[in-house]
């Protein structure tokens, strides 16, 4: 990736990638880690999350679990910068990924997208595009031209990654819009993957989603995981018990404060054995 | 029922209720009902009862017609009032309400179309559509050069405030969002669009006289003229468009790494292309019969002009005016050639609302197919 060098530069001494754990065998190319450092996050002026500071290792799934309001997701958000889509969002504190600070200055955030790919809550192909043309789009909207053949190429790949690519094969001209919601949530997991981005944020990719669909995207997260550092937000225990290697539980201080991060680690010592007992509450169903 | 409470029989216990399967059905729910499409017999008689009055009795329209309606409003809902309860008296008297103001709301509508075309459709010829009005005194002679006239100038409207409107409406959508300056544009483009079109006219001869001198005639300065009128149309219709299309995909878009104005012109515009469309297409239809700026700013000649920098153009409203206000000894040729263009007018702003419907239909976003 070319503009790996203009995040470089920004960058005076590089920070050790976090250990990776559960490293999936003969992945292409290492995926990266990211390191988040007493993170403040503004709207304006109201503070929405307060002092996080949390490892997230490199090709594993790490769960973002909490109450709502609790800046789960802007916190997933700020980790692209795509939380300054919002009028008046600003940061405090240091995101390195792969030892590259995200908010140094001269960081262009459209560069950082292309490295760290986003997949919604609900599911939104364009919907004047195709289902060939929406798997394209991240390649095609950046200005890039692609031969017929490797067009191909990359429609097959992304979409054989993102577990469509048999229900599809034979419409891929037809609206991506015409698919079912969970069909369509994988659609634009393989809009985001056909960019080859190194990360994939995902925030609450199934809370729309059927059981069936829901366990064919927690089927491809697990393979995804070999290629690609996963953070999901999510709303379901299970789900995050299921899917994830690290969890971070994420709480409000109180009424009226902003979200913090309340207990990280693995996702087995957080479920069975948390040293917070706010975070046994919330996981064993007490409140949240 | 009416069995049961016959004096005398007292010692004779009461014979068993012949209880009706259906009433007892309906315990509690019955309620009679008028025969279904009560409403349109009693309209019918409405119509009845007026023409009998005008006809018979020889009374004027308006009376005749106040009396059927009277008869219609009062007679229906009293009758519903007696058999099916008040409920639904309320209910027939406020449908009979809302009929009539759509009916009263038609008849100028219906009484214009019928005139024009009427009056119009006698002339259309082909002489009418492929002759000028050059030398012509008397009858014969057409709208070639208005048609072009009103084509032309109306196209270079378009053109030029499209790309103005549209990109206004982009920027108040997209970057403007709610900081000072698109809150003065939007402001601005409000009182723009309550601008009469006689000033916009003003503005735009005195704007030419400026550079050309007093009395300048030309075509452009018409288009100019109309820009100022259709610019905010524009801006107001893309700008409800652009918000139509879904924040999520510009967050799809923004996710996969695109830049802003590459997510607005790939995905933004597209997305609301149909609409975007229908509303320029609306604008254009709207200008397209101002006559007032046109007069003042175009004038009307005989002749056909296709330059829409050098003098005078005809055009079909202000040929339309120009016919009638002056029409020359014998009068009535060019007053039957007014009705003809004014007939030209109204069908090529059909035309348009026929064509941008076609736009929704073919433009907008595919889903299930």
């Amino acid at each position: 990736m070319s503009m790996r060098s203009v995040l470089r530069d920004s960058v005076p001494t590089p920070v050790p990638t976090p250990a990776v754990t559960a490293a999936g065998g003969g992945s292409r190319r290492p995926a990266i880690g990211i390191d988040v450092e007493d993170l403040d996050i503004y709207y304006g002026d109201v503070q929405a999350v307060r002092g996080v500071t949390l490892a997230i290792p490199a090709q594993s799934v790490t769960a973002v679990i909490g109450p709502s309001g609790c800046g789960k997701s802007t916190f997933l958000r700020s980790l692209n910068r795509m939380h300054e889509v919002a009028p008046g969002a600003r940061v405090d504190g240091t995101v390195r990924v792969d030892g590259r600070d995200l908010y140094a200055a001269g960081v262009d955030p459209v560069l950082v997208r292309r490295e760290i790919g986003m997949v919604f809550q609900r599911p939104n192909p364009f919907p004047t595009m195709s289902i060939r043309d929406n798997v394209l789009a991240g390649v095609r909207l950046n200005g890039g031209r692609l031969k017929k053949d490797a067009a191909e190429a990359v429609v097959e790949r992304s979409l054989r990654g993102a577990n469509l690519w048999d229900e599809v094969k034979d419409r891929l001209n037809r609206p991506g819009a015409g698919l079912s919601g969970g069909q369509q949530q994988r659609l634009c997991i393989a809009r985001a993957i056909a960019v080859e981005p190194q990360v994939l944020l995902m925030d609450e990719p199934c809370s729309a989603l059927d059981p069936i669909s829901t366990s064919a995207i927690e089927d491809l997260i697990g393979q995804l995981k070999s290629e690609y550092t996963i953070v999901i937000v999510t709303h379901n225990m299970q789900q995050a018990a299921r899917v994830s290697d690290e969890t971070a539980f994420f709480n409000l201080a109180g009424v009226g404060e902003p979200g913090q991060l309340v207990e990280s680690g693995a996702t087995t010592k957080i479920f069975s054995n948390p040293d917070n007992p706010s975070t046994e509450a919330y996981i064993t169903g007490r409140f949240g | 029922m009416s069995t049961r409470n016959r004096s005398g029989d007292t010692l004779a216990p009461p014979p068993a209720p012949q209880r009706d399967e259906a009433a007892l059905a309906l315990r509690g729910w019955h309620q009679p009902r008028l025969p279904r499409g009560a409403g349109w017999y009693a309209a019918a008689l409405a119509v009845v009862v007026a023409s009998a009055l005008q006809a018979g009795l020889g009374l004027p329209l308006l009376p005749s017609l106040l009396t059927g309606w009277a008869v219609l409003g009062i007679g229906l809902p009293s009758l519903s009032r007696a058999v099916e309860g008040r409920r639904k008296a309320v209910d027939r008297l406020v449908s009979i309400m809302v009929s009539s103001a759509f009916v009263l709301a038609m008849v100028p509508l219906v009484s214009i179309l019928w005139t024009v075309v009427k009056n119009g459709l006698p002339v259309l010829s082909s002489e009418f559509f492929t002759y000028s009005m050059r030398n012509v005194v008397g009858e014969g002679g057409g709208i070639y050069h208005a048609v072009w006239g009103t084509v032309l100038i109306t196209a270079a409207a378009a053109v030029m405030s499209v790309p103005l409107g549209l990109l206004t409406a982009i920027f108040l959508v997209e970057y403007g969002g709610d900081g000072r300056l698109a809150k003065v544009v939007r402001f601005l483009v409000d009182v723009m669009t309550g601008i009469p079109s006689i000033v916009a006219g003003l503005f735009a001869y005195a704007l030419f006289v400026v550079f050309f001198g007093p009395g300048v005639r030309m075509g452009i300065a018409g288009a100019v003229a109309l820009t100022v009128l259709m610019t905010p149309v524009v801006v107001r219709s893309s700008e409800e468009m652009l918000q139509l299309v879904p924040h999520e995909l510009r967050e799809a878009a923004y996710a996969l790494g695109v830049p802003r104005w590459r997510t607005i012109v790939k995905v933004v515009l597209p997305t609301s292309m149909a609409g975007l469309v229908t509303g320029v297409t609306l604008a254009v239809a709207r200008v397209i019969g101002e006559t007032a700026p046109l007069l003042i700013t175009v004038g009307i000649t005989d002749s056909s002009n296709f330059t829409l920098f050098d003098g005078r153009m005809a055009t079909l409203p202000v040929f339309t005016y120009s016919s009638i206000m002056s029409p020359g000894v014998p009068p009535e040729p060019s007053i039957a050639r007014a009705w003809g263009a004014a007939l030209v007018l109204m069908l090529i702003v059909m035309v348009l609302n026929l064509v941008a419907r076609l736009v929704t239909y073919f433009f907008s976003p595919k889903g299930k197919r």
